[in-house]
């Protein structure tokens, strides 16, 4: 039996929590890292500024992680609410990793509790930087656990069909999944790296507000330079991602590229339009691109969607969100590269507030390309909610209340998204760098 | 022992965790909130804020550990219960939100405002009873089988005095809990005002608790007679867990050792806690599901056993190290030792 009114509601609020949640999901696997990377520099340089940079983003950090842990714990009790066909075929396979992710949270949490409120309780700096290793650890791994999940959705393996029961479970198998590799390390670089931009872009929001201290150029230039190693693994794993989509799923990739018929030395299309009966407008083609990035080789042949059922292809639209997100990530590749050079080469207009505007886009920018990108991967799934054993409408609750509960968690994200927002503008006016500086210093 | 054993009594000892510590943040900010309200301003939020306000994403994970477990172990219980409790559980987790919410915002953020402590105050009593309404629809008569898929009778479950039973026990409780350990913490703290404060609501809140437990009790035995011939059969269990219950109350009407009085009161919890387990089997949901019949394949068993073996070893210290430091280090506790992050 399939209640088509609460599928569709479940969808909903499926989307619109998971699309919350990644938000502060992405800043708190990534924050981790910068803030150890500037207080070991602050250490090691005898460097205030740098310590100071960690204090202020540990503070900052506390209250996305907050909002994180709520509409996680939300996402994952709402995963049993309205998905309990699909969570009870899901505990029987895949419940390791989200078990162990559980273990990582403990892990993220107590160190986390400790590491905020021991500051200047340690003689010793370094024991202090040491309880961050844990939280470090910790989000970067729940990163991995929940996305191996996600993998599995992508690429189930490690289990038998017979009859519609599933047998002869093997765990490991199904977490060590085709689509496991690619996925958990673009999803763990690009954390990074959106976090890297993050801060960037704070950073030369103050510079363009006229702020000439020098702690604002450091923040700019250590984000930046790791913000450019991570795009570029970024990309790297992308392509990687794309190999993996040509083999494994090849709809997705054909859909993403609305690439109907299966040919050789295939191109890749950029933006376009779709009309009625199927042609593409206005789009850019790339020759060969689409057969590199789907093989590694201009020449070698691409599956395209004439080689599948009407009912097993996703939403055309995801080849928007592909650009969208693939656009962002070469943006995101070429600027930082052009501030590195303009450095090293005294270039000044790297200083003028255009550019400096450019730099504080690159926040907001990631945000997108990680939306745009799981959006993509999620969307690029449908119809199945378990790609090629059940379909979404099959995992689906079937209970009546579920519009009720979308409006009351609507109004509770908005609550958290606003309340973020205030709180973290109020506490950073209230409190700038200078004043900050001043008060401890003198 | 059966895997089924071994994984749900791991699950159930989480959960244990869970009630505790959850009571005592839930009490606590309910505490908060009305001192604030009958002009006691205060006396409570610095200590709120020196033990909770580290400790609460903890609390939450043993939650989350306790619902993911469970659809591991037990897959089944997805199914049936993720069906019927999208409401209750859907609201609890909102309530879940605005408590996050004031973590956030009013304590790291700084932003103190009655508005939001006086919501916080009210989730922690509006919790309990959402997410208590899991134990009553596990006592069975609730969930009918329409087409196949299970459905939350919501008539019969908001008449039945199970339901208000089980609401008032879980708040007395709760509130129990809590002014006993923050009656302790508070001595510990040095601050005797707030400890004798909070001694007075322990002493408030002991008896009814305990009357509204074993009203429960004489409401089993109408709606499930089952349960309570299962239950009778572990009576010793239970008496243990009252003679707690009288040391404890004891121990905080003599001003004596709150430290002691905090532990007697873990070990009541605790035996009632297990002995009310133990009778529930082997049912997960009455009638329609037990342990054996919702239980995982074998390889998945033995691979969370596993990885609940060395998590568990990773976690042991840890916590430890966090309670040494919240919990047990004086200087901390007084509040001496800076906290400015
Ligand atoms: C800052 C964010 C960001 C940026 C700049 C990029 N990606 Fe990405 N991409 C993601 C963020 C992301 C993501 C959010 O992490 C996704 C969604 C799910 C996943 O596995 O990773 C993703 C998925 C994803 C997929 C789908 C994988 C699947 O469905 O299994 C492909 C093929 C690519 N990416 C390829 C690329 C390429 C070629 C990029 C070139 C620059 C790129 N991504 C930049
Ligand atoms: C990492 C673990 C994730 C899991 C286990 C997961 C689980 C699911 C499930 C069960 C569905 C099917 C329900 C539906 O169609 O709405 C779904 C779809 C979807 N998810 Fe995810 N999700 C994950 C990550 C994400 C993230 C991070 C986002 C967004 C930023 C996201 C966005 C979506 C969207 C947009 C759909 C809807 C596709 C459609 O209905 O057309 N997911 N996901
Ligand atoms: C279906 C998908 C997901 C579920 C069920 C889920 C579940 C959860 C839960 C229950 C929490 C709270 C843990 C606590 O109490 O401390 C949480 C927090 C967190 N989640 Fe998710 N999550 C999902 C998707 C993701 C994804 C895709 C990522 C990363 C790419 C992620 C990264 C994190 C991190 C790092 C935290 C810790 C809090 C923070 O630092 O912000 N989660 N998640």
């Amino acid at each position: 039996m399939i209640n088509e009114e609460a599928v569709y509601y479940s969808r909903i609020l499926t989307e619109l929590t998971l699309s919350f949640h990644i938000i502060y999901a992405t800043i708190g696997v990534g924050i981790p890292l910068f803030i150890m990377i500037a207080q070991w520099l602050g250490i090691r340089k005898q460097d205030e500024h740098y310590i100071l940079l960690a204090r202020r983003w540990t503070r900052g950090f506390a209250i996305t992680v907050a909002v994180g842990v709520v509409t996680g714990t939300a996402i994952g009790l709402l995963l049993s609410l309205l998905w309990p066909k699909f969570m009870e075929v899901a505990g029987h396979i895949i419940a390791l990793p989200l078990f162990m992710e559980t273990f990582a949270f403990f892990f993220e949490a107590i160190f986390l509790g400790i590491y905020l409120y021991t500051w200047d309780r340690f003689a010793n700096q370094f024991k202090h930087l040491l309880l961050l290793v844990p939280v470090a650890i910790g989000s970067s791994f729940s990163a991995v656990f929940i996305t191996t999940v996600n993998a599995f959705m992508n690429s189930p393996q490690g289990f038998d069909l017979l009859n519609g029961e599933l047998i002869n479970a093997n765990p490991l198998l199904a977490m060590f999944n085709p689509s496991m590799p690619t996925k958990v390390s673009h999803v763990v670089s690009t954390a990074f790296m959106t976090s890297a931009f993050v801060l960037a872009s704070i950073a030369a929001y103050r510079l363009v507000r006229g702020s000439k201290h020098v702690y604002h150029k450091k923040a700019l230039h250590l984000t930046l330079t790791i913000g450019l190693i991570f795009s570029v693994a970024s990309l790297i794993i992308g392509d990687l991602s794309g190999k993996y989509l040509a083999q494994y799923q090849p709809e997705k990739l054909a859909a993403a590229e609305w690439h109907f018929e299966t040919q050789k030395q295939a191109p890749l299309l950029l933006l376009g339009y779709l009309t009625d009966d199927g042609d593409i407008r206005f789009g850019i083609k790339i020759p060969y691109a689409l057969s590199i990035l789907a093989h590694g080789s201009p020449t070698s042949e691409v599956i395209g969607l004439d080689q599948f059922p009407e009912e097993d292809i996703p939403p055309l639209y995801i080849h928007y969100l592909f650009n969208i997100m693939v656009g962002i990530g070469t943006l995101l590749i070429i600027v930082p590269l052009l501030y590195w050079i303009g450095v090293k080469r005294k270039w000044t207009w790297i200083k003028s507030k255009a550019f400096l505007w450019l730099l504080v886009l690159g926040g907001p920018l990631s945000m997108i390309a990680i939306e745009a990108g799981w959006w993509l991967n999620e969307v690029g799934r449908q119809p199945w909610v378990l790609y090629g054993i059940m379909r979404t409408a099959e995992g689906a609750t079937t209970s009546n209340q579920v519009e009720l509960m979308l409006w009351l968690f609507s109004g509770l994200y908005i609550m958290l998204g606003i309340g973020s927002v205030i709180v973290l503008t109020r506490m950073f006016n209230k409190n700038p760098i200078e004043r900050e500086l001043k008060e401890r210093y003198t | 022992m059966d895997l089924e054993i071994i994984g749900i009594l791991v699950l159930w000892t989480f959960l244990f965790g869970y009630t505790m510590i959850a009571s005592i943040d839930f009490g606590a900010g309910f505490f908060n909130a009305y001192s604030e309200f009958t002009g006691k301003e205060h006396i409570l939020s610095m200590i709120i804020q020196r033990y909770l306000s580290p400790v609460w994403e903890v609390t939450n994970v043993f939650l989350v550990f306790f619902f993911v477990g469970i659809v591991g172990f037990f897959p089944k219980t997805a199914f049936y219960y993720g069906t019927t409790l999208l409401v209750p559980v859907g609201i609890a987790v909102i309530l879940l939100g605005i408590r996050g919410a004031y973590y956030a915002f009013a304590t790291y953020g700084k932003t103190e405002q009655k508005r939001y402590t006086f919501l916080y105050g009210a989730s922690g009593l509006l919790l309990p009873a959402s997410l208590s309404i899991v134990f009553t629809i596990s006592e069975g008569g609730f969930v009918s089988i329409v087409n196949g898929e299970p459905q939350l009778n919501y008539w019969t479950l908001f008449t039945s005095p199970l339901t208000w039973g089980i609401v008032i026990l879980s708040i007395t409780a709760l509130l129990y809990i809590s002014a006993v350990f923050l009656t302790w913490y508070a001595a510990q703290a040095q601050d005797e005002r707030a400890s004798q404060l909070l001694r007075k609501y322990a002493l408030t809140w002991a008896f009814p608790t305990i009357i509204a437990a074993v009203g429960i009790i004489y409401i089993l035995q109408s709606h499930n007679p089952t349960h309570y011939a299962n239950l009778l059969q572990l009576w010793w269990v239970f008496a243990i867990s009252f003679i707690f219950f009288l040391g404890s109350v004891w121990l905080l009407f003599r001003k004596k050792n709150y430290g002691l009085a905090f532990i007697l009161l873990v070990a009541q919890f605790a035996f009632a806690f297990y002995g009310y387990g133990f009778s529930h089997y082997p049912y997960l949901l009455y009638p329609h599901l037990t342990l054996y019949d919702s239980f995982t394949n074998e390889a998945m068993a033995i691979s969370l056993i596993s990885a609940f073996i060395a998590g568990f070893a990773l976690l042991l210290p840890s916590l430890y190290l966090l309670l040494k430091l919240f919990l047990f280090n004086k200087e901390y506790v007084r509040g001496r030792a800076s906290r400015h992050y």
